[in-house]
């Protein structure tokens, strides 16, 4: 019991972040049918801009203003490269994202060198939160899953009941009507295009000094919200909260359980040594398997369900 | 296409593929010095690997992130035979060894395609990102198979020697892939022509259409894949047989990467394009990596230069430059065309000079600030290396912003006049 709610709230804590990061990449590929390859590299980057505000101004600042900065960067990428690369179609938009994401983690490296950075969670926030039975839960877990509760919430309601997040929802599905009301759709895309990029920042904010700030964190969950935005369905946003929270605790659980078909044999009483037939699979824990289960997941719901969770064309 | 007829000697094709084949024979000879027979080993073994991408990407409009599960898996059964091989187990001579890679392609492009090839663009792409991603995390669960962190290893000299070909001089390596690469690029180049070939181009273009006329997409884009996955596998074993070692790397996404860069670099559209693209791409990985730390920026800048402002790659480039060359117009864009290239040539000295000074600075500078750039002593830490190329680049943007709408109007106007008079011959 202990075991699984702990680990049920890790999972959910983790969930939450990637959803973090799938939403601004789920925003921008339904409305600009952009997908974007360096949407880690955002990430990457907010991780770093806080890093950096906070060794000078605090955590706190850097929370909001780290953000904003990784916001205004991808509006800039949108205004002056994505947007000259449209003409061409949607391939070459990818690509240019996928060049992009090259030369972003080269940049960070110049930056701030290729060796991690110290950057800590603040002492605010050290600590437990609440002990379940034995284990202690981090104040700092609690925090990020506010944070990513506040952030849909926001996001929630600025689409709804908002002016612009009527505009953007229009421009979703119509945007020449919406053009032909007097609105500057391609602006509306920098905006999304900033927007989105804001949200990966904020998750690197809060996801970089719980996990570790380096090079290489854009690589280590950039393929995942693929699968993410994939197994949720192209561009549903609650199907990408569905499929980050699915993949999140599944993840989570799968690490925590050493268990492997070489036991459940042995349950079974039936005798097996290395000469058993398929005994490399066989002994494969579950913790070891962990990293593949996103995705096989991805490949069985492109079997199953091609369409993804929620959504609702076939791409 | 007003080719595709048959005379009785078809003097311009053979005069193409025997001066292809005279290049592969000569280059060996040419580029004699140092690690050069290496890099042509290499360069051709990733020409096999970028046109069979470019079956996807180019003709099949497939933008694929995995195409390395095709050369890796292909390049890992490939040293597992060549390791029985030595063993005994298995008869297999080293001349064959890539074949058992591509057979292995066609296997690992059944299996694979089949769930990849049920969507296109950009679904496709992700689903391809996925499969690789999952061989890649398999590769840690599998040591056996995978080697892990070592990789596999082989020795690619087994048995007798054959007619005097033992493999063991790197020679005799690269006119076995040379050999490889012609017939591969023949039978590349031959699949373009044939109807598969051709309603995969329908399927990329409209994929609706040619679901009316009858045609099925999935079985299409399937096909196609199983072939490109069997060319890739060919290039795997070569690979193989170069390296004499494969590991985990060679399943990674981050080596799939570099194919679609190398090929979209060369030039998606036309056929010879990916093989540019190879040479191009060798030179600016395994070449550059040797001079700089910073040449992963530099792939990546030149990458995205390529995106936005030369979508048909240096293929398109020079085509474009050889059609100007051809109207004897080459007169009338020089003028322009000097200052944009010496323009862009002084900024590029600017920005290199500082790429180059601020990774000394953040990477190296625990053994000083001073570096050895362009010949000159530098310190990085100092005003004057950076005073300097700031003016470089300051002064080539300023010339590059004053000189481009010239040239600009003059290609323009010379393409036009070009285009005019192909429409009068017409």
């Amino acid at each position: 019991m202990e075991f699984t709610l702990i680990t049920l709230l890790n999972g959910l804590s983790y969930g939450l972040l990637l959803f973090m990061l799938s939403s601004g990449l789920t925003l921008i590929f339904s409305m600009m049918g952009v997908l974007n390859f360096a949407h880690a590299s955002f990430y990457m980057l907010g991780a770093y801009f806080a890093y950096a505000i906070s060794a000078k101004l605090g955590f706190w600042p850097a929370l909001f203003i780290a953000p904003l900065l990784v916001g205004a960067v991808g509006a800039l990428v949108e205004r002056y490269g994505l947007r000259a690369v449209h003409k061409y179609g949607h391939i070459p938009e990818l690509l240019f994202t996928f060049g992009l994401s090259y030369v972003m983690v080269e940049l960070v490296q110049l930056i701030w060198g290729r060796a991690a950075v110290p950057y800590a969670i603040p002492r605010e926030l050290e600590g437990p939160l609440f002990t379940l039975y034995t284990t202690t839960f981090p104040i700092y877990r609690g925090f990020m899953m506010l944070i990513a509760l506040l952030m849909l919430a926001a996001m929630y309601l600025v689409l709804t009941r908002t002016r612009i997040g009527l505009v953007i929802q229009a421009a979703l599905t119509h945007p020449d009507a919406v053009e032909a009301l007097g609105h500057n759709v391609p602006r509306v895309f920098m905006l999304v295009f900033g927007g989105g990029c804001a949200l990966a920042g904020l998750a690197g904010v809060i996801g970089g000094n719980a996990f570790v700030t380096e090079p290489g964190m854009a690589a280590t969950v950039g393929s995942i919200i693929f699968v993410v935005v994939v197994v949720g369905g192209m561009g549903s946003l609650l199907g990408a909260l569905l499929a980050s929270l699915l993949i999140g605790i599944v993840q989570t659980f799968a690490v925590a359980l050493d268990y492997s078909l070489l036991d459940l044999l042995g349950r079974l009483g039936m005798a097996s040594g290395p000469d058993t037939p398929g005994y490399a699979v066989l002994k494969l824990t579950i913790a070891q398997t962990a990293p593949i289960l996103p995705y096989l997941l991805l490949v069985l719901m492109l079997i199953f369900r091609p369409r993804g969770l929620l959504g609702t064309r076939e791409g | 296409m007003n080719r595709l007829t048959y005379k009785p000697l078809d003097l311009g094709r053979w005069i193409v593929w025997g001066g292809y084949a005279v290049l592969l024979i000569v280059a060996p000879l040419v580029f004699n010095k140092g690690a050069s027979l290496s890099l042509l080993s290499q360069i051709g073994t990733i020409m096999i690997v970028c046109l069979s991408y470019n079956m996807l990407l180019g003709q099949g409009g497939m933008l694929s992130f995995g195409h390395a599960v095709y050369t890796g898996l292909g390049a890992f059964i490939a040293i597992h035979a060549m390791n029985l091989a030595a063993q005994g187990t298995v008869w297999l001579p080293v001349t064959l060894v890539p074949l058992v890679g591509g057979l292995a392609g066609i296997f690992f492009g059944i299996v694979f395609g089949y769930v990849t090839t049920k969507k296109s663009g950009t679904t496709f792409a992700m689903i391809t990102l996925g499969i690789v991603e999952l061989v890649f995390a398999c590769s840690l669960m599998f040591p056996e198979f995978f080697g892990g962190e070592g990789g596999i290893s082989t020795n690619r000299v087994i048995g007798k020697p054959v007619f005097g070909i033992s493999y063991g001089p790197q020679i005799q390596v690269y006119y076995l892939i040379a050999f490889w690469l012609f017939v591969s690029t023949v039978a590349m180049y031959a699949f373009t022509q044939t109807p598969l070939g051709r309603i995969i181009n329908a399927v990329r273009d409209n994929p609706e259409r040619a679901e009316f006329v009858g045609y099925d997409t999935h079985k299409v884009r399937y096909l196609t894949l199983i072939l490109s996955a069997f060319f890739a596998g060919i290039a795997g074993g070569l690979g193989a047989i170069n390296f004499e070692i494969v590991t985990a790397e060679n399943v990674s996404a981050v080596r799939s990467g570099a194919f679609l860069l190398f090929t979209f670099i060369g030039g998606v559209g036309f056929f010879f394009g990916p093989m540019l693209g190879a040479i191009a791409g060798i030179f600016l990985t395994v070449m550059l990596s040797d001079y700089t730390k910073a040449w992963q920026l530099y792939v990546g800048v030149f990458f995205i230069v390529i995106v936005m402002y030369a979508p048909g790659g240096l293929a398109s480039l020079i085509l474009l430059h050889l059609r100007v060359a051809k109207h004897a117009m080459y007169r009338r864009i020089w003028p322009a065309l000097w200052r944009v290239v010496a323009a862009t040539a002084l900024a590029l000295a600017g920005a290199v000079i500082a790429i180059e000074m601020l990774y000394h600075l953040t990477l190296e500078s625990a053994n000083g600030t001073e570096m050895r750039l362009f010949g000159m002593q530098v310190d990085t830490a100092r005003a004057p290396g950076w005073m300097a190329a700031a003016l470089l680049f300051a002064i080539g943007a300023a010339w590059f912003r004053q000189a481009r709408p010239a040239f600009a109007a003059a290609w323009n106007r010379v393409n036009a006049d070009i285009e005019d008079a192909m429409r009068r011959q017409a």
